[in-house]
């Protein structure tokens, strides 16, 4: 092995990365707009979804934290954004800030009593966290609905123009819009000083302690942002479907993430995204036929990722990405 | 004071119930350190081969808790030889909990396809039906009769672990794996043993429990959290911490349902919220390294 | 002249077992001293007390004026208080260059931005750049720590330490497991540590003793046996007893 200088990650362009990846999502989201009208709604749903599985990548990709209790974080946030869309704020934008703040606060309460311990005990919090937060938004019911849910969300225009339609064009590129724009920030985030700490805190913690680090007050912000991420999403939701239901704060949607969020990765971002994309695809084709047939093959599915590809199913796909680039480096 | 009676009885006999059924994972969890979020879907099964037994094998109910034992431990053979050994003692509970969250989904599924999704009712005998007087009140027998079990259970086990052969195995394999090893405890064959424990008592607690815990597909994503919410809150390993928190939570619960069924789980959670703060490893538990 | 790090009556019992018994020392600016002791003697659990890993039963450590004994961790380690591992903890999916980056980065209070992409920030990069060329490990910078060699990895482990410049190093068993031919780089970097910092060693290796020490503790059954240079360590009545002639080639003095 000849000790030679094997990667320079000078960037020759700045932006490259981010730029690089905004065009590749709005490429996407194209292809998704021209081949399929017909399926705006779900596309536009399975964007709000990325938000999330996106959110828990922070927490569980890049500072190792296990969570199956990341849905709260999401569903407050919904539920915000829907609350006082019907009690009379309109502007999408203000509905997405309620729903950034909801969600923000919703993660610096679950990081602070989730990041306090690790392993068995963290992972129990988390579901009991977001066992609550699902129990209140049940008994809350003059304010969430209940197992009603919440209805009527109807949005005023975007930027004051565009009308969200009946066939969810506006929801979808408004929704495409912020995911390029939420990602590129993530990308430059996770490649920032505190994005490294966090991943050198997944390595080993102590050893952060070792050089100085607060570990606990990192976790806590970094959920926080992580809830930012999530809330994002929620609000997203709740303007596209109209609707906000308990489904959102429940179990299987903090498990269904995990799931989607192991298929394509974790610690990559490009994971969350592609776990989210061929997860609800699958899950919108299959479950539509059984759903019992759905969570078999779901179930097969994980059982066959654990075994076969812990790492997700992006992990050959990048690392073809990284020696194409060394390659072209030396 | 009638209805401090009942809560209480109903409170026991549910804290009974899932003491019988996470028993097994907590022995499960401290000796083989797998977050086993399965155990619910295996103590499902039990449920499902009891009711079948009755209901179309016709035969007694006392046998029908036999087939359902062995035949639940017949079906896990081939999971625990070819999944559960891959993640025996992994330190990261993620791999576990996506391995074991997937084959809970897989017996939903087949569980589905074999038996129907409606709820399957196990016939109790006529000596367990109905009231029993024991006096000052009325108490509905089957409740006395989990109840009873759960007490059988605890003090079979506590027997078996604490003096028998394969106990004191059990023992050492937890506290100390390595030396165990060296002084030719056959581990594996522990692990296998007690993993066929833990899944018969699961069982066990699936059929007894039917009546307060209802068998249907969705009971093993139902009661996933609740089961591994009891053995982390008592303690991985400890008899005396799956029965205490049992206890514990199965109160909290119930009152909660009982004076404020609007809250729902808000209170179980609570409860296990501030306990889990308090005692990380649970009320009886040590931290492993 | 007030001591960079002081222990005084520092005990640690789990329930009548003594494992650190009434240890007192001081390490002064320029101190190069030496822990050393037979296996067992509490050398790494009283490291694991002076920064704060464990809590003493009773005792207290001081940093110049001030009690440390409550203080956590990560603030120690702001104080100045840096220690290196036995069995190589660094992190390992990261590179050698964020590990050492990360340290810098943190000690100059700029880890935690969100923005600005990490390792690239010049002063952060000169930096790193000058630690690693000193160790003559720069050209292994970009890759992954644990594609490394282990002597390197120890080397690392030293860089780190180095980055987020201490007052008080201590050093557990820098060489431990590292190949004879590689020991002589880590002696170079110990002797290459910045004059004014005192340095803490646990070392086994007698030879990398006596050529690092101006000063040696014995640490015997969790007690302080002998305090003094390296010339009067072998000759010293009660050290020989504790080792009982486990030291074959140590030099005698005669």
């Amino acid at each position: 092995m000849t000790d030679t200088v094997s990667h320079v990650p000078r960037r020759t362009i700045p932006f490259a990365q981010e730029a690089g990846g905004a065009l590749a999502i709005a490429a996407l989201g194209a292809v998704g707009y021209f081949l399929f009208p017909d399926d705006l709604a779900f596309l536009t749903r399975l964007i709000g979804i990325s938000f999330l599985v996106l959110s828990l990548d922070l927490v569980t990709g890049f500072c190792g934290i296990a969570t199956l209790g990341h849905a709260a974080q999401f569903g407050v946030a919904a539920y915000a954004a829907g609350i006082a869309c019907v009690r009379g704020v309109t502007d999408p934008l203000a509905l997405l800030g309620i729903g950034i703040f909801a969600g923000t606060l919703m993660g610096l309460i679950s990081g602070a009593l989730i990041a306090r311990f690790r392993g068995l005990p963290q992972l129990v919090l988390s579901i009991a966290v977001g066992q609550l937060v699902a129990a209140l938004a049940n008994k809350l019911q003059w304010l969430t609905g209940g197992s009603d849910g919440l209805s009527g969300i109807s949005p005023g225009k975007v930027f004051g123009i565009y009308n969200f339609d009946m066939y969810s064009r506006t929801a979808y590129l408004f929704s495409l819009a912020v995911l390029i724009v939420v990602f590129v920030a993530l990308t430059r985030f996770v490649r920032s000083p505190f994005g490294l700490m966090c991943r050198a805190i997944k390595d080993d913690d102590l050893r952060a302690k070792m050089i100085g680090v607060a570990v606990y007050p990192r976790l806590v912000i970094m959920y926080g942002v992580s809830g930012a991420v999530a809330g994002v999403g929620g609000a997203l939701t709740a303007m596209s479907t109209g609707v906000v239901g308990l489904d959102s704060v429940a179990f299987e949607r903090s498990a269904e993430v995990l799931v989607m969020l192991v298929l394509g990765g974790a610690g990559h971002l490009w994971g969350a995204l592609a776990g989210t994309v061929i997860f609800m695809i699958f899950e919108h084709i299959v479950a539509a036929a059984n759903p019992f047939h759905w969570m078999t093959l779901v179930g097969v599915l994980l059982i066959g990722i654990v075994v076969f590809a812990p790492r997700g199913l992006i992990e050959p796909v990048l690392s073809l990405f990284a020696r194409f680039r060394k390659g072209r480096a030396s | 004071m009638r209805l401090a009676l009942s809560i209480l009885t109903d409170a026991v006999a549910y804290g009974m119930a899932l003491f019988i059924i996470s028993i097994g994972l907590s022995i499960m969890m401290g000796l083989m350190r797998v977050v086993n979020l399965a155990h619910g879907a295996f103590a499902m099964i039990g449920g499902y081969l009891a009711s079948y037994a009755i209901r179309d094998l016709h035969v007694h109910y006392s046998v029908a808790i036999l087939l359902a034992v062995v035949g639940t431990i017949l079906v896990s053979i081939p999971f625990e030889l070819l999944l559960y050994r891959r993640i025996y003692r992994k330190s990261d509970p993620l791999i576990q909990v996506l391995m074991t969250i997937g084959i809970t989904f897989l017996i939903i599924g087949v569980m589905n396809f074999i038996f129907g999704p409606s709820l399957k009712t196990i016939a109790l005998p006529p000596l367990l039906s109905g009231p029993l007087d024991i006096g000052f009140r009325s108490i509905p027998t089957h409740r006395l009769f989990v109840i009873a079990c759960g007490l059988v259970t605890a003090l079979a086990l506590w027997l078996l672990i604490e003096k028998t052969e394969f106990g004191i195995k059990l023992r050492a394999s937890v506290d100390h794996s390595g030396m165990a090893d060296a002084l030719g405890i056959r581990t594996e064959i522990i692990y296998a043993a007690t993993f066929a424990l833990a899944i018969g008592l699961g069982a066990f607690g699936g059929v007894v429990g039917a009546e307060i815990l209802p068998i249907e597909p969705f009971y093993a994503l139902r009661y996933m959290v609740t089961f591994l919410v009891v053995v982390s809150v008592g303690g991985a390993g400890s008899i005396m911490g799956a029965l205490s928190a049992s206890m514990l939570l199965g109160l909290a619960d119930t009152t909660g349902k009982y004076l404020a069924p609007e809250f729902g789980e808000f209170f179980f959670y609570l409860t296990v919220i501030f306990i889990v703060f308090l005692f990380p490893h649970g009320l009886f538990g040590r931290s492993h390294a | 002249m007030t001591n960079l790090l002081e222990a005084r009556n520092v005990s640690l019992a789990f329930g009548g077992l003594k494992v650190t018994n009434d240890v007192s020392f001081k390490l002064a600016a320029g101190d190069r001293v030496a822990l050393i002791g037979p296996n067992g003697a509490g050398k790494t659990t009283l490291v694991n007390l002076i920064t704060g890993d464990l809590a003493p039963t009773a005792g207290h450590f001081f940093m110049g004026d001030d009690d440390i004994t409550s203080v956590s961790i990560p603030e120690r380690v702001q104080r100045g208080l840096v220690r290196t591992f036995q069995t190589t903890r660094l992190f390992a999916n990261l590179t050698v260059a964020d590990n050492v980056a990360l340290a810098v980065m943190q000690r100059k209070g700029i880890s935690k931005r969100f923005f600005s992409s990490s390792t690239e920030l010049p002063e952060v990069r000169a930096e790193w750049r000058e630690i690693l060329g000193n160790l003559g490990l720069d050209r292994l910078a970009y890759r992954k720590v644990i594609e490394l060699a282990y002597g390197q990895q120890r080397l690392i482990e030293l860089a780190i330490g180095l980055a987020l410049r201490p007052k008080v190093l201590l050093l557990d068993e820098p060489a431990a497991g590292v190949p004879h031919d590689e020991a002589p780089k880590i002696l170079d970097a110990i002797n290459a540590l910045p004059a004014d910092i005192a340095v803490l060693m646990i070392e086994h290796d007698m030879d990398l003793v006596f050529k690092f020490a101006k000063r040696v503790l014995v640490l015997s059954a969790g007690r302080l046996i002998f305090e003094g240079s390296p010339k009067d360590v072998t000759a010293d009545h009660e050290v020989r007893r504790a080792y009982l002639g486990s030291y074959a080639d140590a030099r005698r003095v005669d």
